[in-house]
């Protein structure tokens, strides 16, 4: 009895993964279709540019997420320091902030025409080529916009390890004559190596799937190539078949974050033993800590975010009725798709967990890999999947119907609704919900399953009895992130969305694509604004669980 | 769990049931125009003949693709793209039908309809070159092609090749010069770049402004809203800058138009035909014109005033369809000759 049921939430799960992953296929399958002559022009041209664009970004927001994150999160978990409580939220707000609306901003600041530079010529009479200033539309510019915004992925499962670790594991060290310093490097650090590399091959995914950033900043890289291959070319085939490509750098980073997982397994007890003890740092440390933490909130979420406000005050967008429907239509997307993939998640998770067998290990794989995929790849699968099913399906019913007298057409029912956007959404981040439910699970012991399991229990009651209230702030963060990132996701949200339905990320992006970055700044600060109220829910969930 | 997943699913149907495919007496738009060129205009034939009108914007080539997917029962009435280019893609996809309307035939010029009558433009605009007047004199201009002389050397600001406004500038000068000759102009072009292409139209020519080059290409609409900003900023890049029509001996300075096509799938043809007459009619034309600074494609309907302060110029009259169907080897010569 209990096995059929542990089967049949395999099945379950496995359906969900086969679904989730017919776009990702359907690209799989259109990147066979092509001609040999497109992809000969592209390698004899810009495909070396779109290789070591990308690997030049992933290497440079690796570095600068793990130096913003790590340091800053084990300051705010294990030290004390002047501003500690208020830093530990600042640091937060950058995930508010999307990548491309902290390039515009940004660059309306520092460009050569910019009033940086401007005062900066003013004051002293020089001219262009006669001073060095830093080009913000370039590679190491949009490595660190990109690291900006995306080092909170790796602060804040970096600090939940940290919080998590038992204290008088610490406490040991340091009776042992480590000092924190040595503690940090030879205990925490390592024992917190998983929770560290799961966000930071977040972020690095996420720094893959960019196209609004290095689009903007004119670098060519796997996602612009993608765009340009189908733009320029109008050539699905290459497209995909670029897309593959990226899809490969994507497993090399996800094989990288199990190894990492793999080495290290612990779970940590089960009562929470954190010393309450911070170190407490004074003086220079404490001013040192208090900056190194205040950086990067300060230029990832205040400055560009009090920019922002100051060019969103010159503009009457604000008040408009519109405003607050555009406003409604991304909130309530966002919340719907972030529920949709943590249902989808904990089904997937909890498969795996019972039922670890390779076939539900590769498909738990396999539909993470689509939050490294750009959302067009993404959006031109769920197209091609939904009017398949359209044109076929549909269409047999409406024939039958018909036939039967009735006079019906139902045109595309799931196709260019909602129903095509909620899935490309849940394809594109299905992997978010799942690493922070995965993570959540993976510190649970098995060893409680057991006893419950022993006690007479289903893997569903044990679900609902035990996992889920100690799951409750894995849950919890797995939903914000994902409507956090519903909210700012662009490419699939232009491509599939219904008619006379508009979100704050399309009104941000068409403002300024038509160069229009002051008339874009009211659209722009809404989403972070929106998103700020989830990523402070986010911080105070995770206060409480500790 | 289940029940969280019913109210899921109850929370969604009503939800699509709010959003349900539109009634066939409505017009469905796809727009690769942003929303708030569009609208207002939408929003005035609605008012004028009760029919209502649904839009969605997007990509053109991602519009482009749904529409090929959905197909025959794809809901769009109507297409429109910022660029000809995109409109000769959607005919050769075959998602696009003739326009029967003699008023549309009547009205706007032959080089800036189909040939066949499958896509008529609705604005046009022009990419002249813009000049700093402090560096450069008019009279060292004359044509596109003269821009790779060896003096211009470091001195030109001009976007990067993947945008389309630049591969149909490219594809007109292919058409214009053939493609070796075309290749050798991009070559010469790129190695008097100011910088690596970065930014936009809008700044190209504030770079110019101030200091960066003294050469820029752009749109002429960009120039336009920059002319009409009430701005401090916008009033001295403006004040900097002239406009030179170049090719006006040869073939005339590049234009493109935006433009709309009714689609294969369109349901409600009539209505559709009707909305684009109303777009062509002199009170559109001239809102474009005063709204997004684009000269009108209607002969006899007179340009804004800000347009006509730059003087009249000669347009490229190559048929724009030309254009389409060179954008491919245009991409390949910019490739090519290392235009980023």
């Amino acid at each position: 009895m209990l096995r059929l049921r542990a089967n049949r939430l395999t099945s379950i799960a496995l359906l969900v993964a086969l679904l989730l992953a017919t776009p990702i296929l359907v690209v799989l399958v259109q990147s066979t279709l092509g001609t040999e002559e497109v992809w000969r022009h592209l390698w004899d041209t810009v495909l070396f540019d779109y290789v070591s664009n990308s690997l030049w970004l992933v290497v440079g927001v690796g570095v600068c997420v793990l130096l913003l994150g790590v340091p800053a999160a084990w300051l705010v978990a294990c030290c004390e320091f002047p501003f500690r409580r208020l830093l530990t939220v600042l640091l937060l707000l950058p995930m508010a902030m999307p990548a491309y609306i902290i390039a515009y901003t940004y660059t309306g600041i520092f460009d050569f025409a910019g009033p940086v530079q401007t005062l900066l010529r003013d004051l002293s009479g020089l001219g262009y080529g006669e001073y060095w200033f830093f080009e913000i539309r370039s590679r190491p510019g949009a490595i660190m916009m990109l690291a900006l915004v995306l080092y909170p992925y790796v602060f804040l499962m970096s600090r939940a390890a940290f919080i998590s670790q038992p204290g008088n594991i610490l406490d040991a060290s340091r009776s042992l004559g480590l000092s924190p310093i040595q503690g940090f490097f030879k205990v925490a650090l390592p024992m917190a190596r998983p929770a560290i590399v799961a966000g930071l091959s977040l972020a690095l995914m996420e720094t893959l799937a960019d196209y609004g950033t290095v689009e903007y900043f004119g670098i060519a890289t796997f996602t612009t190539g993608i765009f340009r291959t189908f733009y320029g070319f109008g050539d699905t085939a290459a497209a995909a078949q670029l897309a593959m490509l990226l899809l490969s750098f994507v497993l090399v980073l996800l094989v990288t974050e199990k190894y990492s997982r793999r080495k290290i397994i612990y779970f940590s007890a089960a009562e929470h033993t954190t010393s309450n003890n911070r170190h407490e740092l004074r003086g220079g440390w404490g001013a040192l800590a208090t900056l190194a933490c205040a950086i990067p909130s300060l230029f990832g979420f205040v400055l560009p975010a009090a920019m922002l406000l100051y060019w969103s005050l010159g503009s009457e967008e604000l008040a408009s009725a519109a405003f607050l429907t555009i406003a409604w239509n991304s909130f309530s997307l966002a919340g719907m798709a972030a529920l949709i993939s943590v249902l989808l998640a904990l089904i997937m998770a909890y498969a795996l967990r019972i039922h670890k067998n390779t076939v539900t290990r590769a498909a738990v794989q396999f539909v993470s890999m689509g939050y490294a995929l750009p959302g067009t790849i993404i959006a031109i699968g769920v197209l091609v999947a939904l009017t398949w099913v359209d044109h076929q399906l549909v269409a047999r019913v409406e024939t039958a119907l018909n036939h039967a007298g009735a006079d019906i057409d139902f045109g595309l029912l799931f196709s260019g609704t909602l129903v095509a956007l909620l899935f490309a959404y849940t394809v594109r981040f299905l992997a978010i919900s799942l690493g922070a439910v995965q993570s959540g699970l993976q510190a649970i012991k098995p060893s409680l399953d057991q006893s419950a399991r022993t006690l007479g229990h289903t893997p569903v009651q044990v679900l609902k009895k035990v996992h889920l209230p100690l799951l409750k702030g894995s849950v919890l963060t797995a939903l914000l992130i994902v409507f956090v990132d519903v909210l700012k996701e662009l490419p699939a949200t232009l491509m599939l969305r219904p008619f006379n339905f508009n979100t704050l990320a399309v009104r941000a992006y068409e403002l300024a694509s038509d160069e229009r970055l002051v008339d874009a700044a009211p659209a722009s600060l809404m989403i972070v604004l929106v998103g700020l109220l989830p990523v402070l829910l986010l911080n105070r969930s995770i206060a409480k669980s500790h | 769990m289940n029940k969280a997943l019913l109210t899921t699913t109850i929370t969604l149907f009503l939800l699509f049931s709010g959003l349900a495919q539109a009634a066939s007496s409505e017009v469905n738009v796809y727009s690769s125009r942003k929303e708030a060129l569009v609208k207002p205009l939408l929003d005035e034939f609605t008012a004028e003949t009760g029919i209502k009108v649904n839009l969605v914007t997007g990509k053109d080539d991602a519009l482009i693709t749904r529409l090929q997917k959905e197909g025959k029962r794809s809901p769009a009435d109507l297409l429109i793209t910022a660029d000809a280019g995109r409109l000769y893609r959607a005919k050769q996809a075959n998602l696009l039908q003739v326009i029967n309307s003699d008023a549309v035939n009547s009205n706007v010029p032959a080089h800036l309809r189909d040939a066949e009558n499958y896509w008529v433009g609705l604005t046009m605009r022009a990419r002249p070159i813009f000049y700093v007047k402090e560096k450069v004199q008019a009279s060292e201009l004359s044509t596109y092609e003269a821009l790779t002389a060896s003096k211009w050397a470091g001195r030109i600001c001009i976007r990067s090749s993947s945008n389309i406004y630049n591969q149909s500038l490219i594809a007109s000068v292919i058409a214009a010069d053939g493609e070796t000759a075309a290749e050798a102009f991009v070559a010469g072009l790129v190695k008097n770049f100011a910088r690596p292409p970065a930014g936009g139209d809008t700044d190209q020519l504030k770079a110019a402004a101030a200091g960066m080059c003294d050469i820029a290409i752009a749109n002429t609409y960009y120039f336009g809203r920059l002319a009409t900003s009430n701005k401090a900023q916008d009033q001295q890049v403006v004040n900097k800058l002239g406009v030179f029509w170049p090719n006006q001996q040869g073939r005339g300075t590049h234009v493109n138009v935006s433009g709309i096509g009714i689609t294969q799938a369109a349901k409600n043809v009539p209505a559709a035909t009707q909305l684009i007459e109303f777009m062509l009619t002199q009170q559109a034309q001239t809102w474009y014109a005063e709204v997004n600074n684009e000269y009108p494609v209607v002969t006899g309907v007179a340009p804004s005033a800000t347009l006509t302060s730059w003087g009249e110029f000669k347009a490229d009259a190559t048929n724009l369809t030309k254009l389409g169907e060179l954008n491919r080897r245009a991409v390949e010569v910019m490739d090519r000759a290392g235009w980023k």
